[in-house]
């Protein structure tokens, strides 16, 4: 088990989807290692990942800190993207602004953000129109 | 039943054969909207989709699921093939409609 805290630090390219999801996967492969139970490396890699994809599409990218102590794992997602002009609306199941491109890949579905806030224990959003967004998740271990 | 007695069922074309050969599955799942399966797909299960690009991949990574098994003759491009191959996923294919495929894993897991 940790005594420390651990750091690790991504940067995440706009756009890119074909390595959309490495990330979420090498934080998920380093939980398993940790000994970390299963469903809270699914629940950290669910959240993680949707926020990725969210950075991937809408953002062009950004940065993902990831903080993991022995009670909890904290998820720093910081872009420099539009921001979100109506968070309670993004909030909403089924509502998404992805473009068709998006949609045909798969994603679109409008439920990101309502899958983050499910699988997390804490979820902070600030944002700022033209600025970016940053986003905080933390899971209890 | 394990991802090794359902390659020995010989119902389904394995694509890639991973390394998870033991491991049980628990139940069919259908899906082909990615933000949906993310949220949604057990673990252990085997996922029946018609959904065959790169991000299919990430999603069955990261939600556990036991296999893959691409619907309807969808098949991977070889970006995506070689994708499944690093990340060891096992991936099936069929011609059979996503209801028939998973219906034939339930029927599997009841028998």
């Amino acid at each position: 088990m940790l005594n420390d805290e651990l750091h690790l630090s991504y940067q995440i390219l706009g756009d890119d989807f074909t390595r959309a999801g490495e990330a979420s996967s090498d934080v998920k492969h380093k939980l398993k290692m940790m000994g970390i139970s299963p469903e809270t490396v699914r629940r950290v890699a669910i959240a993680m990942y949707e926020g990725e994809i969210n950075m991937v599409i809408h953002a062009d990218g950004g940065t993902i800190d990831v903080i993991i102590s022995p009670s909890e794992v904290k998820l720093i997602l910081k872009d420099k993207g539009p921001g979100i002009a109506d968070i309670e609306l993004a909030m909403q199941e089924g509502y998404s602004t992805a473009p068709d491109n998006i949609r045909s890949l798969g994603f679109g579905a409008g439920m990101g953000l309502s899958n983050m806030k499910k699988y997390t224990d804490e979820m902070d959003i600030e944002t700022e129109l033209g600025v970016g967004t940053t986003v905080t998740m933390t899971i209890k271990i | 039943m394990t991802v090794q007695e359902l390659i020995n069922k010989g119902k389904f074309k394995p694509i890639n054969i991973g390394s998870n050969l033991d491991q049980q599955i628990a139940e069919p799942f259908c899906c082909d909207l990615l933000s949906i399966a993310m949220g949604k797909a057990p673990s252990g299960s085997a996922w029946v989709t018609v959904m065959g690009n790169i991000n299919t991949l990430a999603v069955a990574a990261l939600t556990d699921v036991a296999c893959i098994i691409l619907a309807e003759g969808v098949m991977f491009d070889d970006a995506t093939l070689e994708k499944a191959k690093s990340q060891d996923i096992t991936v099936f294919g069929t011609d059979e409609h996503i209801f028939d495929a998973a219906l034939a894993i339930h029927n599997f897991l009841h028998e």
